[in-house]
């Protein structure tokens, strides 16, 4: 349904995308995720038209969005990072704009625009005028603005941003409801959104795609290496050798302070198949400390999303 | 065309659901009502003086030209409230959506840059032509009181239409360079008061020159307008003027696009 080929572009002379390439098949939902100023926004905006690439090729449901883009932006329902809204206009005023311009017919503009509301539930403030609705409420105009011709791809840039956490569910909800009849693209920096609502995600940073999977494997692929926090009362050096010294362990890691019982947290990362957690315990208790608290953690979207987009250096700075 | 009258509908509604539609017209009308007070009771009072020295001379009563003296001066004033009127008309129509970001809604939508042009310029068109309409009450309060030429009045009405286009053709293009409404208004008003008053530098070069500075000022082309003279070459300039102001708004959008917005 989309397929980016090699799109780059510049800003004078500053890439802010560099050589992305990647597709979406009919009915998926793409997560799309990166620090800020990653380049989401400007993927995005070369997929709606909005932004030609300086050099590489995308296309959407099969047209071109620089030779073809009166077709593609028939096909596309775009919410960008701010909606847009006029706000002096009435909520059903401006969807029924929305879906004139859209070439929505005009014998199916009002069910258009009615399907619109119930589905991003603002059935109740179509006579409002949008400047006085809530953030919330304006999202989700934002919303039901890019759902209102029915189309094929929905790109989504940071649709939850504003909303408060109970309105944050519904319209996760809402987007995995769309999916299968409607292809999206759903930009983010929130890493919980992409494993819940996202069946593949694109990591995106300095303008490249750094990774590119199912939100399950990434972690999985990631997660070759395990780690564990314990907490160990004991003399400090020693535990720290100690721990450093057992089979697979690749860094041993003192977190924050002792607590009331002189237990010292640590966080220890092994390489080892099967867990350390069984030799830790040994020797815990062969040298006579005390162990408070001994818990496996596997590693989270959030981590890997860390890991592809710090470099080396960052990570080890003290 | 469904696009374009989708964009036209939507501008006119947006101005007459904010004040700016009923405050540019309430004073522009309030402003030409002073000068049409003032200028004919000074027309009156020239009239009486007139037929008080006809009468001490036992002349006859010399024909004074309602249209050439009060009507003519008074569109030459309208033509230049216009300037200052219609540039806060037009500034907010591309520099909102900028601000705003509805221009990424229009901008993704199968809207032409031209539709969305031509529709927004029609806009500001028709609430132009709503304020002149309004002035025609005093045009109609001349005919209850005194004999003018209708066809005088039209074609000068015609000019001063024709005149408002221009600025609001470059009003629209100076709102598409910024997202600011004031510097779009600004720029607007001192581009067009430089077409306006390029014709008194004529006096100043050259006569070569000086007859094609005259030919680039605004208001003199505006001159045979409102004395009733129609001149196609007066129409073909200010055509030729919108049609250059439409174009420039359309290739600054589309430039706009290269650049990054």
């Amino acid at each position: 349904m989309i397929d980016v080929q090699q799109v780059t572009r510049y800003f004078n002379r500053v890439m802010a995308v560099d050589n992305v390439s990647f597709q979406v098949e009919k009915g998926e939902i793409l997560g799309f995720l990166g620090p800020n100023a990653a380049g989401k926004t400007t993927t995005m905006r070369i997929l709606t038209t909005y932004l030609p690439a300086t050099s590489g090729t995308a296309k959407v449901a099969g047209f071109d969005v620089h030779d073809q883009s009166m077709e593609v932006r028939k096909r596309i329902g775009y919410l960008p990072e701010n909606p847009p809204l006029y706000t002096e206009m009435r909520v059903q005023d401006y969807l029924d704009f929305v879906a004139k311009i859209k070439g929505v017919s005009p014998v199916d503009r009002k069910k258009a625009v009615a399907d619109a509301m119930a589905k991003t539930g603002i059935s109740h403030e179509g006579k409002r005028i949008i400047k006085q609705l809530s953030k919330g409420f304006k999202q989700r105009v934002g919303l039901a603005q890019a759902l209102v011709h029915n189309p094929d791809v929905l790109i989504l840039d940071e649709p939850t941003v504003g909303l408060d956490p109970k309105q944050i569910i519904e319209v996760r909800e809402l987007i995995k409801s769309l999916s299968g009849t409607h292809t999206i693209i759903l930009s983010t920096h929130i890493l919980p959104e992409v494993s819940m609502t996202c069946e593949r995600v694109v990591i995106i940073d300095k303008g490249k795609v750094v990774a590119e999977d199912t939100p399950d494997n990434l972690t999985r692929k990631l997660a070759g290496s395990q780690r564990l926090h314990a907490s160990i009362a004991g003399p400090q050096g020693d535990i720290q050798t100690a721990l450093e010294k057992l089979p697979g362990v690749t860094q041993v890691r003192q977190l924050g302070f002792a607590d009331a019982n002189k237990a010292q947290p640590f966080l220890i990362e092994s390489k080892a198949e099967k867990g350390i957690g069984p030799e830790l315990a040994k020797i815990v208790i062969s040298r006579g400390w005390d162990l408070y608290e001994l818990k496996s953690e596997s590693l989270s979207l959030e981590d890997v999303f860390l890991r592809v987009t710090t470099t080396e250096e960052e990570v080890n700075r003290p | 065309m469904r696009n374009y009258l989708a964009i036209m509908n939507r501008e006119l509604k947006s101005y007459f659901s904010s004040p700016i539609a009923y405050v540019v017209t309430g004073l522009f009308l309030l402003i030409s009502g002073i000068f049409f007070y003032l200028l004919v009771t000074n027309f009156v009072q020239m009239c009486m003086r007139a037929d008080m020295q006809a009468q001490y001379y036992r002349m006859a009563m010399p024909k004074l030209n309602v249209n050439m003296m009060a009507i003519r001066p008074l569109l030459h004033n309208m033509s230049l409230f216009a300037l200052f009127f219609l540039p806060l008309v037009t500034m907010r129509l591309f520099s909102d959506e900028k601000k705003s970001g509805t221009i990424e809604l229009l901008l993704t939508s199968p809207v032409t840059n031209t539709q969305s042009i031509l529709g927004k310029f029609s806009a500001a068109a028709i609430l132009y032509l709503i304020m002149l309409l309004f002035t025609g009450v005093y045009m109609v309060l001349l005919f209850v009181f005194g004999k003018p030429e209708l066809g005088q009045i039209l074609t000068g009405y015609l000019g001063l239409f024709l005149l408002g286009l221009c600025y609001i053709s470059f009003g629209l293009f100076f709102s598409t360079l910024t997202d600011n409404q004031i510097i779009a208004a600004v720029s607007t008003v001192t581009f067009i008061l430089v077409f306006w008053a390029i014709g008194w530098l004529s006096g100043m070069v050259n006569p070569e020159w000086g007859k094609v500075l005259s030919h680039f000022s605004l208001i003199e082309h505006f001159d045979d307008f409102g004395k009733g003279v129609f001149d196609s070459k007066h129409l073909i300039f200010y055509v030729s003027f919108i049609v250059m102001g439409l174009f420039l708004s359309f290739v600054s959008i589309e430039s706009a696009k290269w650049r990054g917005r």
